[in-house]
């Protein structure tokens, strides 16, 4: 290479860092005063941009139509069948876990885990009132759905037993009763007393009409 | 005593306090959604006074203190709520009815049919009623084909002695319950959602599902919270 050539190429390489330099003050400024057209852009690309609450829709472009409005997939976090199943029959560390198992798996996964937890509580368990041995009262609240009659009474611990459950049972007395009560449902009556809690009733008083709960305090 | 180790101690007092939070019904039952906006309190289901109809509650975010301003006690748009029916035993839901505030408003869907059973929902809006949120001061109660529907505060309904269970658990109430007990609930409030509707709409359930009413036609029912992934 003559020492024309390599003076040549080293000017033509000094202008790359300069033509870089320069580049940094270019800018893409938005001076061109057509909202309208980028306005409609956004609002028919095909996607959820700008201020646009669905796709091509809400914000500044038209309203939603009602899918979009209710669009988009929800996770499960909390689930309940029976009350105060996780509390009485769910070992504390696996709480959450239960809330994130469909019922129809239930079973498979806490039953075991439901009758240890019965024989913890009450060690000397053999059967309840109902006439449950350990396995069955495992089997029957791990699958943490409400039983709810179709025609009739509708009650925890009525007449009709596990027929649904109205405001107002002492539904909690109930499962203590099922869990702590012995087979004629005396057991753990005194010192300790485990069977009732001693609350017999709610604060206030319900009502006959719809939507039947008592107001707010 | 150094500061730190002060303030350990403390810390882990507080948190010790937040852990006998009141679980129970299901309020705050999993350490996950409990105090979220998605945890669920309690799940009713009974015929109401018209014999032809069955009333639905499910009841949220227990443990409102009274007289809580209706704006830091309420629904949340990204939590969605279902009320689950199984009508044949097989434990996955064939009907549902779904409900999920926008604005001022609960908007429910349903029931409809549904064959999905996963941890996964999205809104089917083909069958919508829509009923103004209640306040602490006003009641709002919608009527449409023979359902009726509710949202908003109410005097929690569930009652226990929470937190002399939770001493006996650990240990240090070895005489068990007192009579009378405390309500760990008393004077306090959940966000509720009610729904009453003609059993004509869920069909007949299958039998032999209670083993304590077995001739009797029963569903499954369970309710769900679920929260908007995307």
């Amino acid at each position: 290479m003559s020492y024309y050539q390599i003076m040549k190429n080293i000017k033509v390489l000094s202008f790359i860092p300069l033509i870089s330099f320069a580049l940094l003050f270019v800018q893409c400024q938005d001076d061109d005063d057509n909202g309208n057209a980028i306005y409609q852009d956004m609002c028919n690309d095909g996607v959820k941009n700008g201020d646009e609450t669905g796709i091509d829709c809400g914000g500044s472009c038209e309203p939603c139509a009602e899918e979009e409005l209710f669009a988009g997939r929800y996770k499960q976090e909390d689930q309940m069948g029976r009350a105060g199943v996780n509390l009485l029959f769910n070992k504390p560390g696996l709480r959450d876990s239960l809330n994130l198992v469909v019922p129809h798996k239930m079973k498979s996964q806490f039953k075991d885990v439901f009758r240890d937890r019965l024989m913890t509580l009450d060690t000397s368990y053999t059967t309840n009132i109902l006439g449950l041995d350990a396995d069955q009262m495992a089997e029957m609240f791990s699958q943490d759905v409400l039983w709810v009659a179709q025609n009739g009474e509708t009650s925890y611990n009525g007449t009709q037993v596990l027929t649904g459950r109205a405001l107002g049972e002492d539904v909690m007395d109930a499962n203590l009763l099922w869990i702590f009560g012995g087979p004629d449902g005396t057991k753990n009556n005194e010192d300790p007393n485990l069977i009732s809690d001693g609350v017999p009733e709610n604060d206030a008083p319900f009502l006959d009409t719809f939507p039947y709960l008592a107001p707010p305090f | 005593m150094k500061k730190s180790r002060i303030f350990t101690m403390v810390s882990s007092l507080g948190i010790m306090v937040l852990a006998v939070v009141l679980i129970s019904g299901d309020h705050n039952d999993g350490p996950s959604v409990s105090g979220t906006t998605s945890d669920i309190a309690d799940f009713y289901a009974f015929q109401a006074p018209d014999p032809n109809n069955l009333v639905l509650v499910m009841n949220t975010q227990g443990l409102i203190p009274s007289g809580t301003p209706t704006d830091q006690a309420s629904f949340d748009e990204d939590v969605l709520m279902e009320f689950n029916i199984d009508v044949d035993n097989d434990l996955k839901e064939d009907l549902l009815i779904q409900a999920i505030k926008r604005g001022d408003s609960m908007h429910f869907f349903g029931p409809f049919s549904t064959t999905e059973s996963s941890l996964i929902s999205t809104i089917k809006t083909d069958i919508k009623h829509s009923v103004k949120i209640s306040t602490y001061e006003e009641v709002y109660v919608e009527e449409a084909n023979g359902m009726k529907f509710f949202a908003g505060p109410r005097e929690d309904p569930f009652f226990f002695d929470k937190a002399r269970f939770d001493s006996y658990m650990a240990g240090s109430a070895a005489s068990g319950f007192n009579n009378p007990g405390t309500d760990s609930y008393e004077g306090t409030n959940v966000l509720s959602i009610v729904v009453e509707l003609p059993k004509a709409l869920l069909g007949t359930p299958a039998t032999n599902v209670n083993p304590f009413a077995p001739g009797t036609p029963t569903y499954n029912m369970w309710v769900e919270t679920k929260r908007k992934i995307q």
